[in-house]
């Protein structure tokens, strides 16, 4: 196995209201890193990580740690790639945190008892072994984020995909997630407006612009080239 | 939310919470239809009722007043039908319906305040309960509170822009209540495709596999033979002695 995890090819994508919103993607993630999506809202961000573990298909070529983005590869590409969703409520269904953590194990064919301890390992990463057995909804906002990581680290993934981590956390729930996400070994992706955010976890970034990669670069450099930057 | 408070007491430790959900299921089931089928010395089988399941709310240590009460929500719904039937000459009727809707609410209460909905929902699987129908009713109740709090939100979103001032028409006011639903409606639409990408996500193939494993055990079997009998041995008792 090489060091990239992620290899995609001329990948475009049509809604089917006719909307463009991908427009011929090149794009790579390697071992280790860690890169930031940047982009206005429609750029075509979020469109683009839905296709890394096939929710979403368009044409051109997606390649996860090796295995091509199809129907008969969606369960071994949806094991080693996790997506957390912007909002974490979306992802948190069980009824208890510990059911929802076991739920990406239970589907990966491991027994109950493996589920469990996986489940509890990945509760323990996040900090959130003692809400074990509560229900989601009585979760914060960053506990909820923090259990929905723990979901996808049961699944024991080689890439992290995170759609605006930081949306509806305050500062210092952003600190703790920064925190948390550095800590974590995996390949990473940031879809963020959150500069700051992008600037402290990224190694590089991508720009998205009208449904393409604008630019890649250093997270300060296509901030400047864009005036991407925040209010001051 | 009612929801929110039956999950805390779901959540206890008592030897009746310690039960398998598919004896409970079974048992309450029981006691619906000897409720239902109900018909001579109706007040006096409904009363003896009434006083088995605030026993069994004691040992389940919940609190017996909140729970008669919630019990009553039943009958914002039957009162309606009873009035009718009271008006068109029927009393016996009337009373009939609220007696046997308010004791069915009240043994259902005590079925999911004494049980997980996972557990119960897993149990009824169990069953043979159909696991499409299943799934729609654990998604209702895990997001119940959810939508409920965004209707909240828009309410409040309304009301701080004048609705509810008085200058509304009564038409006014129906046309924002109905775009107001239909916003809720998108809404939750929008959330439940989210939440079926992310469970495709984390490997969903259409089969729902959970935590829970039951097994039923000899205190399970007394139980549910004691639960069924009961209720059947009281209307028995009632029916030839009153």
């Amino acid at each position: 196995m090489t060091g990239t995890l992620i290899e995609v090819r001329g990948l475009r994508f049509r809604y089917d209201d006719g909307t463009e919103a991908l427009r011929g993607v090149d794009f790579c993630l390697h071992r280790g890193e860690t890169v930031a999506l940047l982009g206005a809202n429609g750029s075509g961000k979020t469109t683009f990580v839905l296709h890394l573990n096939g929710l979403l298909t368009g044409e051109g070529e997606v390649t996860v740690c090796g295995f091509p983005v199809n129907r008969k590869n969606l369960p071994e590409v949806r094991r080693r790639i996790g997506l957390v969703f912007q909002d974490s409520e979306s992802q948190l269904f069980m009824p208890s945190v510990i059911e929802d953590v076991a739920f990406g194990p239970l589907n990966h064919g491991l027994s109950t008892a493996e589920a469990t301890a996986r489940a509890r390992k990945a509760l323990e990463t996040v900090g959130m072994a003692a809400a074990a057995d509560r229900a989601p909804y009585h979760l914060s906002a960053g506990e909820k984020k923090r259990v929905a990581i723990a979901g996808i680290l049961a699944m024991d993934p080689e890439i992290l995909v995170l759609d605006e981590p930081t949306t509806f956390l305050d500062p210092p729930g952003q600190r703790s997630l920064a925190e948390l996400l550095a800590r974590l070994p995996q390949a990473k992706i940031l879809v963020t407006h959150d500069i700051p955010f992008a600037q402290a976890m990224s190694s590089r970034a991508a720009f998205f612009r009208e449904g393409t990669i604008a630019a890649e670069g250093a997270v300060d450099e296509l901030v400047r080239r864009f005036n991407w930057g925040p209010l001051g | 939310m009612h929801h929110v408070v039956l999950e805390r007491w779901s959540r206890g430790t008592s030897a009746v919470h310690r039960r398998d959900p598919r004896v409970k299921a079974l048992a309450t089931l029981a006691f619906l239809i000897v409720i239902a089928t109900a018909h001579r010395q109706l007040p006096w089988l409904a009363t003896a009722c009434f006083v088995l399941l605030c026993g069994v709310t004691l040992a389940a240590r919940l609190p017996v007043r909140p729970a008669v009460l919630r019990a009553g929500i039943v009958l914002s719904f039957t009162v309606v039908f009873a009035a009718m039937s009271w008006i068109s000459g029927d009393p016996a009727r009337a009373v009939s319906l609220l007696l046997k809707s308010y004791l069915s609410a009240f043994a259902v209460l005590l079925l999911v305040s004494t049980t997980r909905i996972s557990v119960l929902l897993h149990g009824m699987e169990r069953l043979g309960a159909p696991r499409f129908l299943l799934m729609v009713v654990q998604f209702l109740y895990r997001y119940l509170f959810v939508i409920s709090e965004e209707a909240q939100h828009m309410r409040a979103a309304a009301l701080s822009r004048g609705a509810g001032a008085g200058h509304a028409t009564r038409r006014s006011r129906l046309q924002a209540a109905g775009g107001a639903v239909a916003a809720l409606f998108a809404r939750s639409y929008g959330r439940a495709e989210d939440i079926h990408r992310s469970m495709l996500a984390r490997g969903f193939s259409g089969e729902f596999r959970t935590l829970e494993s039951l097994r039923l055990s000899a205190a399970d079997v007394w139980f549910g033979t004691l639960a069924v009998l009961v209720p059947i041995l009281i209307r028995i008792v009632i029916e030839r002695s009153v």
